[in-house]
């Protein structure tokens, strides 16, 4: 015994040796760097991703981060995969010590390990994707950020309204029989957001359109999202659309022949005949822009949404050979109007909500089943108490109270398959 | 006629060489062998980095290094890590000691994180604080108990296969997990819990002298020295290596095998409870199916590669734990362009070959010698 304790303590000798090495080395390279950039402009940013870039959630921020650091000249770190947990905690307070003065992370579930960190470091600052607490949390170094991606949604929408179209002029199939099929996460008020702007996009060009929507229950399972997409397909559905961050639902539909209307880019290569086109979050403006406050020691916006006009919000090329003839000029023309203000998403006046016992207890409805009010829970609590009015002037502003999506109405010609999530 | 039969003999059985298992080896051979084993690796690794993806071994392993033990708070992280896989390994030890196969840590764990995590949920303002850490303990440990109890019940009486048993017991576990994680999810039809407590800190566990990894890593310190005692000195440990053993020999002795069998496995599953109970108020303060982080199977290894001795398991848990925390740091260093993926690649050739190393310690590889093929011409 007494022989093994030995040999594990030299062991943990040479351990700790080496380690004193490698301490050295990496203060070196330190110095190396502070001489380059004499000016006292080094500046290193942190990023933590959920998982590595096989994920399209996650090669969508690490796509945006390199281009932001590369085009401002930034040294950066990234840390992948960094799991909703503790983990998280340590990977900023890892970044912060190897002197990183702002750290971002890209997961929901990040976002209080996050604030941890950041009571633990007030001179760093903290920013967030998806996140719906810096704007009660009252800390000057934690910021959340999103995207208006229901306009991006939208658009997508009419560019799925146009090819039901086509395929009903064709006979394919008769105008009530135009359902399309979604595939969601969770019942959250993200993917609901998400596919409710989708679908009145869609219904917009195409009046008879219906919708179903099968919930996987998991931000990423491709085999939950390939099924579901084959239910919905088996279903009747014409065309599909996802929330989900796998290739499940586009394999699906290249199988079987349905067109698909993608999300987080383009799943072209995969799918060249039925893929359509895609909408996603451009992060690069975001990352250029508090790189920047940091740069020039400016306060960063304590929840930021960035929009078409930002360059946020972008939709893919269309896929000429699946989308239906004029779908650009359409998309074009509606995000036109969607910038110039013209065009509300969620104009009460286009959907009908019906108010039940178990569903839509927030909202107001009108005689006709047009909003008139709903008291959205924008402050986080646990028991999801409304707090805030959210429909102004004739429409459900979303985004406008806080970044992160709060429209959680299940409104008239959606049907949800299994609730359950 | 004895030629041809020594003829006869020299064709049919001529292997080029064949296996002696070894009565005993000397401790500093083994020793000896298990350094080679791990150089080889080392080389072996390089030699892969380089032909595979063209980058500087050294400087992976120096990124490792520097991962692991780089500053203060990778090494206190590091240590914390090495003392709850280190816990895990302690609780599945007793169960494969007694050749019950219990693969069902990982279960038998998150049952434990699941209890915890409910008595903060719905304790925290009842009771008072001393009182909650005493629910919260005897609530995790009596959850892992029961997810293993109920596998080694059927066992001991029905004799029911316990590797499938235990592992169907963790998907029951994971997904009671997920389900619970969207019932009290912070925000509406979601998934994620959120840190609980986050500003009263009501629940977690104490600092000491501002250090909240030494409570952990003296708790498991402990720990490690009662279970090598419990193993090696109680009547108890020794039953249950006799059970291990030959399960007649112990009927024969008068050892009652399913009560061994159901006893051992329950302080199995209570210290997997314990673990899951550290994991929530000491380490992550929130619930997730991924809290457990694979330590249930990666324990069995931990266990194997120390031949259940719970004093080597802390030197294999350590280097387990040091590669894994190495690998993060090999796949956020720019001055590499390798990702996580690469690094379990590692990880595995790594593990590999310490493991494989165990053969050349236990068995022996005898060549064809040429002075017995002599002997056999000559008569």
């Amino acid at each position: 015994m007494k022989k093994f304790l030995a040999l594990a303590l030299v062991l943990v000798m040479v351990f700790a040796l080496a380690a004193c090495g490698a301490n050295k080395a990496d203060e070196d390279t330190k110095a190396a760097d502070t001489e380059k950039t004499a000016d006292g402009e080094t500046i290193k940013i942190g990023f933590i991703y959920l998982h590595d870039q096989n994920s399209t959630y996650d090669r969508n921020f690490m796509e945006g981060a390199k281009e932001a650091c590369e085009k401002l000249g930034v040294e950066y770190i990234e840390k992948t995969p960094i799991p909703e947990g503790n983990e998280c905690y340590e990977a900023a307070v890892d970044l912060v010590n190897q002197g990183c003065s702002l750290v971002f992370a890209d997961s929901f579930g990040h976002e209080e390990f996050m604030i941890q960190a950041a009571e633990e470091y007030p001179e760093v600052e903290f920013c967030h994707a998806t996140g719906t607490m810096a704007h009660t949390e009252g800390l000057a170094n934690f910021h959340n950020a999103f995207a208006s991606i229901y306009e991006g949604r939208y658009l997508a929408g009419i560019a799925s309204g146009m090819k039901l179209n086509e395929m009903i002029e064709a006979g394919e199939f008769k105008p009530e029989e135009a359902k399309i099929g979604y595939v969601g996460a969770y019942t959250y008020a993200e993917v609901i957001s998400g596919y409710t702007s989708f679908f009145l996009g869609a219904r917009s060009v195409c009046p008879t359109a219906t919708m179903e929507v099968q919930f996987t229950g998991s931000w990423y399972d491709e085999t939950a999202e390939k099924n579901a997409a084959e239910t919905l397909i088996e279903r009747g559905c014409k065309l599909i659309s996802q929330h989900a961050d796998s290739m499940g639902a586009p394999t699906a539909c290249e199988d079987a022949g349905v067109p698909d209307v993608s999300y987080n880019g383009s799943t072209l290569e995969a799918c060249p005949n039925t893929f359509i086109v895609s909408s996603r979050i451009n992060w690069e403006p975001y990352f250029e822009y508090i790189i920047n406050c940091v740069k020039n020691d400016e306060a960063i916006d304590t929840d930021w949404t960035g929009t078409i006009a930002t360059g946020s919000v972008v939709l893919t090329e269309v896929n000429e050979k699946a989308a239906a003839e004029g779908t650009v000029e359409a998309i074009e023309e509606a995000k036109a109007k969607l910038e110039a203000g013209e065009l509300e998403v969620f104009d009460t006046s286009t959907f009908t909500v019906t108010v039940a016992e178990d569903k839509n207890q927030k909202a107001t409805v009108d005689d006709e089943g047009h909003l008139t009010g709903y008291n959205a829970d924008v402050d986080t609590d646990e028991a999801f108490e409304g707090d805030t009015e959210v429909v102004e002037d004739g429409a459900f502003k979303e985004s406008k109270f806080r970044s992160a999506p709060y429209f959680d109405i299940m409104i008239d010609g959606i049907e949800t398959l299994n609730a359950k999530y | 006629m004895n030629k041809t039969a020594a003829a006869k003999e020299k064709k049919t059985r001529e292997p080029l060489f064949h296996i002696v298992k070894k009565s005993g080896i000397v401790w500093w051979k083994a020793w000896l062998i298990r350094i080679a084993a791990v150089i080889a690796a080392l080389m072996v690794v390089a030699v892969i980095t380089l032909v595979m993806t063209g980058q500087n071994p050294l400087e992976m392993y120096k990124a490792m290094l520097d991962g692991a033990v780089g500053n203060s708070t990778r090494t206190w992280n590091l240590l914390q890590d090495t003392a709850l896989l280190l816990l895990v390994a302690l609780a599945v030890t007793p169960a494969f000691k007694m050749r019950f196969w219990n693969i069902g840590a990982q279960g038998q764990v998150l049952a434990g994180v699941l209890a915890t995590t409910a008595c903060l949920r719905y304790f925290t303002d009842k009771l008072p604080t001393p009182l909650l850490f005493v629910v919260m303990i005897l609530c995790a440990i009596l959850a892992g108990a029961v997810w293993a109890v109920i596998p080694s019940i059927f066992k001991a009486y029905l004799n029911t296969n316990e590797t499938l048993f235990t592992l169907m017991m963790n998907y029951i576990a994971i997904n009671l997990v997920a389900f619970f994680c969207f019932r009290w999810s912070k925000n509406s039809g979601n998934d994620v819990i959120g840190l609980i407590n986050r500003k009263s800190k009501v629940g977690w566990l104490p600092e000491i002298g501002g250090n909240k990894f030494l409570l952990i890593v003296l708790t498991v310190a402990v720990l490690t020295v009662v279970s090598f005692i419990y193993l090696k000195y109680s009547k108890h440990g020794y039953e249950l290596s006799v059970v291990g053993e030959s399960e007649n020999t112990a009927r024969y002795i008068g050892i009652n095998v399913k009560s061994v069998v159901i006893r051992t496995v329950i302080l199995s599953g209570a210290i997997c409870g314990l673990a899951g109970f550290l994991l929530v108020s000491g380490v992550h303060h929130t619930m997730t199916t991924e809290v457990e982080g694979g330590r249930g199977f990666t324990a069995i290894i931990v266990s194997w590669m120390a031949h259940f001795n719970p004093f080597y398991m802390i030197l294999t848990s350590f280097l387990i734990v040091f590669m894994e925390k190495g690998a993060i740091q090999v796949a956020s260093s720019k001055n590499l362009q390798l990702d996580d993926n690469f690094s379990s690649i590692v990880i595995g050739i790594i593990i590999l070959f310490i493991i494989g190393c165990e053969f050349f310690i236990n068995y022996k590889i005898k060549f064809k010698s040429k002075n017995k093929e002599e002997e056999a011409l000559k008569q």
